[in-house]
C-alpha cells in the first residue's frame, strides 16, 4: 500500500488520526465494560481494534505523515519511561516495570469467586434477580419459599461460573506455556536462555529467524548490514506481509557482547497503538529518535532475517499485544432497542397490577379494620405472650407498601428477564448455523463465517442501505497487470492468452516467480528486442515496474530441489502485481537489500545500488527510487504514481504527442475500470545527483521534521521526468457480484458504492457490477467549491422532481422514475458538502436515488457518508469493507461486515460480522438475516405473552385472597414455569423456525420487505399480543374458578390445575405459530408439558409441602380434564380465527409464499415476477 | 492469480449436516380454509355432547342448602347498629344454648351416599396470614413438636408448644350437625371423609393434641387428646385449606336414601363464630355424579364454545364461497399489487 500510487492508498492517507483515536478510545472502554461473559464464542484476538493505520512506513522510518510535530515532539519526562540499555537494575530502580509474565486468566483460585460473581452482576438480569430474591429473603416479605426463590438465580450463576472457571483454567495453561518459553538474553555479557518471564524492561534479546518476539523492543542491530529487519505481523493485526523494520545505524555497528552497548532510552508509556511509537535514544552523547519502525511487537515473528538485537522496552502485560487484547465490540439491536420499550410498558403494568393489588388491599384493611382481632384468618393479635400485642402488623401504610413489595416479588416475571437469557441463547444458536453454513465458506480463502457480535443477529433483516467498498469487497483485490501503454503504444493483453512461466537459473537452481501472469505477445517479444527505441522504452519501463517499489523477493523451496519458487512480499497487491508481470516479460527481481537490488534482466544478473527511496505519501501520491545503473554511470530516478499528481511533473515538451497518447490510453483504462499508474524516469546528471545526494542525506538525519525536509527533497528531484507508460491494472470483480447487487436491490435494499478510486473507475465497477445500468439517469457532481456543490445538489433535485413528474405521467406512481436516478459524487465535494448545512439536501437527493456512488472518499467521509443516512433516517445501515480504511465506516454503521481477504484484518476486527466474499452477503441477509429477525420477533411477542398470561393468572387469584398474595400455584411451579415448563421450546423455536425455505427466499428477494418494514415485531402486534394475552389469562383462570366454586376443593389442587392449564395453554399456542416442525419441535414442545406433569407430581408427592398428594386427587376427577380441554380451547379460539382471518384476507407475502411452497404453484408465480432490469454492459 | 497454498492447509469448510444447513426433514402445516373449517366443526361436534352430559349429570344432582348463620340467633338483634356487636357477644359466650333445629324438605329422591357439607362464605381460607400458618413437620413427628414454623401467633401456651398449632388448626370448624329424617334420627357416617394420602403420610399417628385451644381466645374446635392426628378427620378436612373464600368442606356421609318430599330435621350446634367478620354459613346436602356437585358452568361452557365453533365453521364456509383466496395466489403479493410501470 505504500508506495505505489494506485488510488486506493489515497484512503488511507486521509485518516484523521484524532478521530479514529478517539472514537477508539471511547470504544475500547466501552468494550471492556460489556464484554461479560460472552466470551465462549468471542475470538480471542490480539484485536488490533480500529486503530488505523496513519500510513505503512516503509523504509526511511519517518512518521512522515503525522509530521514532525508528533514523532519530535519532545517527551515529557512524566509521561516518559526511561530504559537503561542493557542495565535492567538501573531501568528498574526507580519504578518497577511490569515483567514479562502474561497472565490473561482473569482470575486466581483466591479471587475467582468474588470476581467473577462481581462481574456476572454486571448484568442488569442478575441484579434484578438479585434485588428481588433479597427483598424475598425479609422475613415480612417471604413470599416464596426462601430456597425456591434462589436457586434458579444460584443455578444460572453457576453455570456460568463453571464455563468461565473452565475458560480461565485453559487461559492460565496456554499462559504458562507461553510464559515458558525460551529466549537468548544478554547476561554478563553472555548470550544466555532465559524463560520468557523472566525477561525484564532493559535487557538486551536476541531473536532468531522465524522465532516469535518475546517482548516489544526496539531494535538495536540487525543480522543485515543496513539494519533492517522483516516481520511478519499476523498475530498481531492479521496481516501475513511482510514489514520492514530497521535498526538505528549508531547501534547496529556495535557489538553487544563486548559490552559497549549502552544507552538511554526515553519512550512514552504504555499504550495500544500498534502502529504509533515515539521515544528517544541517547547513544554516544547523541540523541536519536525513534519512530514506529524501530521498534518490534511481542507476537510478531521475526523473518527473512537471521537475527536481531533488541532492548526490551514494554514487557508483559504492557506490550502492545496484550494492551489490544481485547473482545469485539458490542452493539445493540434495533429490535432490541424496540423491545425496551415494550418492556417499559409491561414495567408499568406491573406496577400498575402492584398499586392495584394494595390499593384494594388498603381499602380490604380499613373496612374490616374492627373485626382483624378476632376474624380467624387474620387474627392481628398474639395472646401467646403476657401481654397482648400485634401480630405481624405494622399498620395501615407499611402493610400497604409491605403488599406493594410483595405483590413485586410475586409479579417479577412480568418483566421477562429470563427473555435476556433466552436471546442470547437463540443468538448463539442463529451464530452456529451462520457459521457453519456451507454456502457461506468461501474456498478460496478457507474462510468460514465469522460472527463476531453476538448481539445483532436479528438487524441482519431489517438492513435498508449496504454500504461497499470497492477494493477487496466489489472486487477481488487480486491485482492483474492488464495493459500497458508504453511510449505511446498500447498493449492490452487481451491478445496473447496464454500464461507464461519465466524463469531463470541461478547457480543450478531454476528460479521462477511464484504466480503466473498472461503476457502480451507483442509486448514480450518487444521486449526482448534491446536496441530498437521501443524496445529501449520497454526495457526502462519494467525496470521501473521491477525496481520501483518495496517488494521483497522471498524463495519459496518446493517439492523439486532444484527449482526454487520467488514470492513477493510487499504491503501493496498493486506493487505486486506490477512485479509479477515484469517478472513474467523477464525483469525479474531477484533480491533485495537497503543498498541494492538484484534484477535479472532476459537471463542477465543486473545489480543496480539503491541510493535513495522517496516513499509515497497522500500529499505527492507517488513514490521515486533513485537507482544507480550497473555500468556504475548513469544514475536514474524513477517515479511512479497517480495519473493526476504525474502529468504535473512530465516534461511535456519532449514528447506531446505521446504523452496525449497515454492520456487517452489511460482515460480508456480507468473507463474500464482498470487501476492506473504513471510511470516516468529520468536520468541525472552528476552534479544533480551530488546535490541531492547532500540534501537527502541531511534531510534523512535530520533530527527536527525530517518527514517535511524529505518530502521537499523529493519534490525536488520529482521533475521533469520523461514519461515512460502506464499501466493498467484489473481488479477483477469477486464472483457472484452483479447478482449479489441486483438481488439485494430487489430486496429493496440501497446499495452505495463507496471508494477510494478515481470517477471512471468506479462508475465503470458500477456498470459491470450491475450496479448502474445503461437506463439510469446519473446525476454527477464533482465541485470545488462550496456555491457550485449547492447548485449542483439543487439541479439534481430538479431533476428528480422532473422524472417524477415524467414517470407520474407514464403512469408509473410507483416512484420508479426516481429509483432509476443514480447519485455519483466526489470526496472533494462531501468536503463542502458534510458536516454543513448542505448535508440535508444531499441527503434528500441520495434518498431519491437509488444507486449512490461516492468516489475519491478518505475513510473519514465514509463514516460521515453512513451517519449521513443514520442520523436522518430510522432505517438500518450495513457496511461491508475489507481495508482498514473501512473501519471508521463498518463502525458507524449500525451492522458492520469485514471481508477477510487480501488488505489485512483491520476490518475484520473491527467489523460484527467477517465472510469471505462480498456475494455471501445476499444468503446473509435475504435468508440468514430475515430468519433471525422472524424468529426473534417471534421469541420477544411470544415472551412477553408467555410471562404476562401467567402473571395475570396468579394476578386474578390475588383478587381472591384478600389482596394478600397467596399463590394457589405453588412457589416451586412459579419458580420453574420459566425456567422448564415453557423455556425450551421458545429457543427451539427460536433457533430453528423457518418461514420460507432458503430457496423462496433468494428466488424471491422481495420477501426481505417484511423485515424492514418491521413487519413481524411492532407496536400493534405488540398490543393485540397483549390484549390475546389479557383472554387467555381470563379464560385460564376463570374457567376452574367458575367450575370450582362453591366446591370443597382445595388451593394445592386448583393450584395444580392452573399450573397446568397455563402451561399446555403456553406451549399449544407456540404450537399453533410454529412454521416448520421438526422431530426436535415436537420433543421440545410436547415434552416440555410432559415435564410440566412429572414436575407437579414429583412436587405433590413431597410430604412436607402443603399440597402432598393434590395433584393426584384432581387429576382422578373428569372435570380436572374437562377443565384443561376447556381451557385450551376457550383460550385460543379467538386467536386461531383472528389468525386464520388474517392469514386469508390480509395475507403477508410470507404467507403467500408459504403457501405457494407448499402446494406447488411456484410455477405461476414466476411468471408475475418482475424482469429483470438488465443491462448488456460488461467490462 | 491463485495462490496454491490453499489446498495444503486443512479445510475449514464445515462439515455438510441436514441439521447445520438447517434442511432437517421437516412438517410445514399451512392453515388452509378446509382445515380450519374441519377442525372448528369437528370441535364443535365433541364440545356440544360433552356440554350437555355435563350438564345433564349437574342437573342430575340434588342439592339441599340451608343459611343458617342469621336465623341461629335469636331474633332480637334486629337494631342495625348493635346487632352485629351482640351476634358477636352471642356466639362467644359459652353459656348460651346454641342449639338451633332446622327443618328442610328433599325435592327429589336423594339416592346414598348423600354427602354432608358445611360452606362457608366469605371466610378466606386463603389469606396468606392464614395459609401459612401451619408447620407440616410438627404434625408428622412427635420429636418435631418444637419445629413452629410459621406457626405464630399459635405455636406457645405459656411456652409449652400447641400441637396441632398455627391459625388453621386454631380455627377448626366446631358446629355440629344431627340429621333426622321423618323424625327418625339418621347417622351421619364421619368416616373416611378426609383424604387418606393425609392420613398416613401427612399427619402424624402417634402425635396427639398438646395444649391445644387452651388459650382465652378460642379459636373453633377442641380436639380430644387422645387421638392422634392421623385420625382427627375433622382437623384433617379442615387443614385442607380452601382455595377460594366460599367453599364446602365434607362434614360426612348419610348412607340411607332420602325419598321426595321427605322432611329433614337437622339440629345444629351453631358455634362457630363466623360473625366476627360478617362471614355466612350454610349446611348443604347433596348427592354426586361424575362431574362431583351441582354446577353447570362448565356443561354450559362447553356449549357454548362448541355452538360457537359450529357457527364460525358455518360462517367461515360462507365467508369461503362468497370472497375465495387462491393459496399462493402471487397476484395477492405486495409487489404484484402495484405493478411499476416500465
Amino acid at each position: 500500500m505504500d508506495t505505489s500510487s494506485n488510488i486506493e492508498i489515497i484512503e488511507n492517507s486521509y485518516q484523521v488520526p484524532d478521530y479514529t483515536r478517539n472514537s477508539s478510545s471511547q470504544r475500547s472502554i466501552s468494550s471492556f465494560q460489556s464484554t461479560q461473559s460472552k466470551t465462549s464464542i468471542r475470538e480471542v484476538n490480539f484485536s488490533s481494534e480500529l486503530e488505523s493505520k496513519p500510513v505503512r512506513h516503509g523504509s526511511t522510518g519517518g512518521a512522515d505523515s503525522e509530521g514532525f510535530s508528533a514523532s519530535y515532539k519532545e517527551i515529557n519526562d512524566d509521561d516518559a519511561r526511561l530504559i537503561y540499555i542493557n542495565d535492567p537494575e538501573k531501568t528498574n530502580e526507580k519504578f518497577e516495570f511490569a515483567g514479562n509474565s502474561i497472565r490473561t486468566g482473569k482470575y486466581s483460585f483466591l479471587t475467582f469467586l468474588p470476581k467473577n460473581l462481581f462481574e456476572q452482576f454486571h448484568r442488569v438480569a442478575y441484579i434484578y434477580f438479585l434485588v428481588i430474591a433479597i427483598l424475598n429473603q425479609l422475613p415480612q416479605l417471604a413470599v416464596f419459599g426462601r430456597g425456591a426463590s434462589i436457586l434458579p438465580l444460584a443455578f444460572v450463576l453457576l453455570v456460568t461460573a463453571i464455563k468461565d472457571a473452565y475458560e480461565d483454567y485453559r487461559r492460565h495453561r496456554s499462559d504458562k506455556i507461553e510464559n515458558n518459553r525460551l529466549a537468548w538474553v544478554l547476561v554478563n555479557e553472555q548470550f544466555q536462555q532465559k524463560k520468557w518471564k523472566d525477561i525484564c524492561v532493559g535487557e538486551v534479546i536476541k531473536v532468531f529467524g522465524n522465532e516469535t518476539l518475546p517482548c516489544d523492543m526496539v531494535l538495536l542491530s540487525t543480522s543485515d548490514s543496513t539494519g533492517v529487519a522483516y516481520v511478519q505481523t499476523t498475530n498481531l493485526d492479521g496481516e501475513s506481509n511482510l514489514k520492514t523494520r530497521y535498526a538505528k545505524q549508531e547501534t547496529q555497528m556495535k557489538s553487544p557482547v563486548e559490552g559497549k552497548i549502552s544507552g538511554l532510552i526515553k519512550c512514552e508509556k504504555p499504550n495500544r497503538n500498534i502502529y504509533g511509537f515515539q521515544a528517544n535514544m541517547d547513544v554516544d552523547g547523541k540523541r536519536i529518535s525513534l519512530g514506529p519502525s524501530n521498534i518490534i511487537l511481542r507476537g510478531c515473528e521475526l523473518k527473512n532475517t537471521d537475527w536481531t538485537l533488541g532492548v526490551a522496552v514494554y514487557a508483559g502485560r504492557e506490550t502492545k499485544a496484550m494492551l489490544n487484547n481485547s473482545g469485539a465490540p458490542s452493539k445493540r439491536s434495533r429490535l432490541e432497542t424496540r423491545m425496551n420499550r415494550e418492556i417499559f410498558f409491561l414495567s408499568i403494568f406491573l406496577v400498575t397490577l402492584c398499586v392495584v393489588v394494595c390499593i384494594c388491599h388498603g381499602i380490604w384493611l380499613r373496612r374490616h379494620e374492627d373485626e382483624l382481632d378476632l376474624m380467624q384468618f387474620y387474627r392481628k393479635r398474639d395472646y401467646s405472650g403476657p401481654e397482648v400485642e400485634n401480630y405481624e402488623y405494622y399498620g395501615w401504610g407499611l402493610e400497604i407498601f409491605f403488599i406493594f413489595l410483595m405483590s413485586v416479588i410475586v409479579f417479577q416475571i412480568m418483566i421477562p428477564i429470563s427473555l435476556y437469557i433466552s436471546m442470547e441463547l437463540v443468538r448463539v444458536g442463529q451464530a452456529y448455523f451462520m457459521i457453519r453454513d456451507n454456502r457461506m465458506f468461501d474456498e478460496s480463502s478457507n474462510s468460514r463465517f465469522q460472527c463476531r457480535a453476538l448481539n445483532i443477529n436479528e438487524d441482519l433483516g431489517q438492513i435498508k442501505y449496504v454500504f461497499s467498498d470497492k477494493t477487496g469487497t466489489l472486487t477481488e483485490n487480486k491485482m492483474e497487470f492488464k495493459c500497458a501503454s508504453i511510449g505511446g503504444l498500447d498493449f492490452s493483453s487481451g491478445t496473447g492468452n496464454e500464461q507464461v512461466e519465466y524463469s531463470v537459473e541461478v547457480d543450478g537452481m531454476i528460479l521462477r516467480p511464484k504466480m503466473k501472469v498472461k503476457v502480451d505477445t507483442e509486448l514480450l517479444d518487444l521486449s526482448k528486442s534491446k536496441h530498437s527505441d521501443e524496445g529501449k522504452n520497454v526495457h526502462d519501463f519494467f525496470v521501473a515496474l521491477a525496481a520501483c517499489n518495496t517488494i521483497v523477493p522471498l524463495t519459496v523451496e518446493t517439492d523439486d530441489t532444484s527449482v526454487k519458487l520467488i514470492e513477493y512480499q510487499g504491503e501493496s497487491p498493486d506493487e505486486q502485481a506490477l512485479v509479477y508481470s515484469a517478472a513474467a516479460y523477464g525483469f525479474m527481481l531477484i533480491e533485495r537489500s537497503s543498498g541494492h537490488i538484484v534484477i535479472d534482466i532476459q537471463g542477465e544478473r543486473q545489480r543496480f545500488n539503491v541510493l535513495g527511496l522517496h516513499e509515497f505519501d497522500s500529499d505527492r501520491k507517488r513514490m521515486s527510487v533513485i537507482l544507480g545503473c550497473p555500468d556504475n554511470k548513469t544514475v536514474k530516478v524513477f517515479v511512479k504514481g497517480a495519473d493526476t499528481t504525474m502529468f504535473s511533473i512530465i516534461n511535456k515538451s519532449l514528447n506531446l504527442d505521446m504523452v496525449k497518447a497515454t492520456e487517452s490510453h489511460l482515460h480508456s483504462y480507468s473507463s474500464k475500470g482498470l487501476r492506473t499508474l504513471v510511470i516516468g524516469m529520468r536520468e541525472l546528471s552528476t552534479s544533480e545527483f551530488e546535490k541531492w545526494q547532500s540534501s537527502y542525506e541531511s534531510a534523512s538525519t535530520a533530527l527536527m521534521g525530517r518527514a517535511a525536509l524529505l518530502r521537499k527533497v523529493a519534490n525536488k528531484i520529482e521533475n521533469h521526468v520523461t514519461l515512460l507508460g502506464a499501466s493498467g491494472i484489473e481488479d477483477k470483480l469477486q464472483q457472484g457480484v452483479p447478482e449479489a447487487i441486483e438481488s439485494l436491490r430487489s430486496a429493496g435494499i440501497k446499495v452505495w458504492v463507496l471508494t477510494g478510486d478515481k470517477q471512471e473507475t468506479a462508475i465503470s465497477i458500477g456498470y459491470s457490477s450491475k450496479l448502474l445500468t445503461s437506463t439510469m439517469t446519473q446525476i454527477v457532481i464533482n465541485n470545488n467549491s462550496k456555491n457550485s456543490c449547492r447548485k449542483s445538489l439543487e439541479d439534481g433535485l430538479v431533476m428528480c422532481k422532473k422524472l417524477k413528474i415524467e414517470s407520474g405521467a407514464t403512469g408509473g406512481g410507483h416512484g420508479d422514475g426516481v429509483s432509476r436516478l443514480a447519485l455519483i459524487i466526489d470526496g472533494t465535494s462531501l468536503v463542502y458538502v458534510l458536516d454543513t448545512e448542505l448535508e440535508e439536501q444531499l441527503f434528500e437527493l441520495a434518498s431519491k436515488c437509488s444507486v449512490v456512488l461516492c468516489c475519491r472518499v478518505a475513510p473519514l467521509q465514509k463514516a460521515g457518508i453512513v451517519a449521513l443516512i443514520k442520523n436522518r433516517t430510522e432505517d438500518m445501515t450495513l457496511a461491508i469493507g475489507d481495508g482498514a480504511n473501512d473501519v471508521s465506516m463498518i463502525q458507524m454503521a449500525d451492522v458492520g461486515i469485514g471481508i477477510s481477504g487480501q488488505e489485512g484484518r483491520q476490518a475484520v476486527m473491527a467489523s460484527d460480522f467477517a465472510m469471505g466474499q462480498f456475494r455471501f452477503l445476499v444468503p446473509l441477509l435475504l435468508v440468514h438475516g430475515h430468519w433471525n429477525y422472524q424468529r426473534m420477533s417471534y421469541m420477544i411477542l411470544y415472551n412477553f405473552y408467555r410471562n404476562a398470561v401467567f402473571v395475570l393468572v396468579l394476578f386474578w387469584y390475588v383478587l381472591f385472597t384478600c389482596f394478600t398474595l397467596t399463590t394457589a400455584i405453588t412457589d416451586w411451579s412459579s419458580v420453574l414455569y420459566s425456567v422448564i415448563y415453557t423455556s425450551v421450546p421458545t429457543i427451539i423455536v427460536g433457533v430453528l423456525d423457518k418461514d420460507l425455505s432458503r430457496t423462496t427466499l433468494l428466488k424471491y428477494p422481495q420477501l426481505y420487505g417484511s423485515g424492514q418494514r418491521q413487519e413481524s415485531y411492532n407496536g400493534k402486534l405488540f398490543w393485540v399480543t397483549i390484549i390475546d394475552t389479557l383472554w387467555q389469562s381470563l379464560a385460564a383462570f376463570f374457567v376452574p374458578l367458575l367450575a370450582y366454586w362453591g366446591s370443597s376443593v382445595d388451593g394445592s389442587s386448583i393450584g395444580d390445575l392452573w399450573t397446568i392449564a397455563v402451561v399446555i395453554m403456553v406451549n399449544v399456542h407456540l404450537a399453533m405459530d410454529v412454521m416448520t416442525w421438526y422431530w426436535i419441535t415436537h420433543a421440545a414442545i410436547w415434552g416440555s408439558i410432559i415435564a410440566t406433569f412429572i414436575c407437579v407430581m414429583v412436587i405433590d408427592a413431597l410430604s412436607f409441602l402443603p399440597g402432598y398428594w393434590a395433584f393426584f386427587h384432581i387429576a382422578n376427577t373428569e372435570l380436572f380434564w374437562l377443565c384443561l380441554l376447556g381451557i385450551t380451547v376457550g383460550a385460543l379460539v379467538p386467536r386461531l380465527v383472528v389468525k386464520y382471518l388474517v392469514q386469508c384476507y390480509r395475507p403477508s407475502d410470507i404467507q403467500i409464499q408459504r403457501e405457494a411452497e407448499k402446494f406447488g404453484n411456484l410455477r405461476v408465480a414466476e411468471i408475475e415476477m418482475n424482469p429483470i432490469i438488465d443491462s448488456p454492459r460488461t467490462t | 492469480m491463485s495462490s496454491g497454498d490453499g489446498a495444503s492447509k486443512k479445510s475449514k469448510k464445515p462439515r455438510y449436516s441436514r441439521f447445520t444447513q438447517q434442511e432437517l426433514p421437516a412438517c410445514k402445516p399451512i392453515l388452509t380454509p378446509a382445515l380450519v373449517m374441519a377442525s372448528f366443526i369437528s370441535l364443535g361436534i365433541t364440545f356440544i355432547p360433552i356440554g350437555v352430559s355435563h350438564l345433564s349429570a349437574s342437573e342430575q344432582v340434588v342439592e339441599i342448602r340451608e343459611q343458617y348463620d342469621e336465623i341461629c340467633v335469636p331474633s332480637n338483634y334486629t337494631n342495625p347498629t348493635t346487632a352485629h356487636q351482640e351476634r358477636i357477644r352471642f356466639i362467644q359466650d359459652s353459656r348460651t344454648d346454641k342449639t338451633c333445629t332446622r327443618t328442610l324438605t328433599a325435592p327429589h329422591k336423594m339416592k346414598p351416599p348423600i354427602f354432608v357439607y358445611y360452606q362457608l362464605d366469605d371466610f378466606y381460607q386463603n389469606h396468606r396470614r392464614y395459609v401459612k400458618s401451619r408447620s407440616d413437620k410438627q404434625y408428622r413427628k412427635p420429636r418435631s413438636e418444637t419445629e413452629y414454623g410459621d406457626c405464630d401467633p399459635e405455636s406457645t401456651f405459656n411456652n409449652m408448644p400447641i400441637v396441632p398449632c398455627g391459625l388453621i388448626a386454631w380455627s377448626l370448624f366446631n358446629d355440629t350437625y344431627r340429621i333426622s329424617v321423618n323424625d327418625i334420627a339418621i347417622p351421619i357416617n364421619k368416616k373416611d371423609i378426609a383424604w387418606k394420602s393425609d392420613k398416613t403420610h401427612k399427619f402424624g399417628s402417634d402425635v396427639f393434641p398438646k395444649n391445644f385451644q387452651n388459650s382465652d381466645l378460642v379459636g373453633g374446635a377442641k380436639l380430644n387428646e387422645s387421638i392422634p392426628l392421623s385420625e382427627q378427620e375433622d382437623l384433617l378436612v379442615w387443614m385442607r385449606t380452601a382455595a377460594l373464600p366460599t367453599f364446602r368442606k365434607l362434614y360426612g356421609r348419610i348412607e340411607t336414601e332420602i325419598e321426595a318430599r321427605d322432611r329433614i330435621t337437622v339440629v345444629i350446634q351453631n358455634n362457630y363464630n363466623t360473625y366476627s367478620f360478617r362471614g355466612k354459613k350454610n349446611l348443604v346436602l347433596s348427592t354426586t355424579t361424575w362431574i362431583g356437585g351441582k354446577n353447570p358452568f362448565l356443561g354450559q361452557m362447553y356449549i357454548i364454545v362448541g355452538g360457537l365453533c359450529l357457527f364460525l365453521a358455518i360462517a367461515f364456509i360462507i365467508v369461503y364461497l362468497i370472497k375465495p383466496r387462491p393459496l399462493g395466489d402471487p397476484s395477492y403479493l405486495s409487489w404484484n399489487k402495484n405493478p411499476p410501470a416500465h
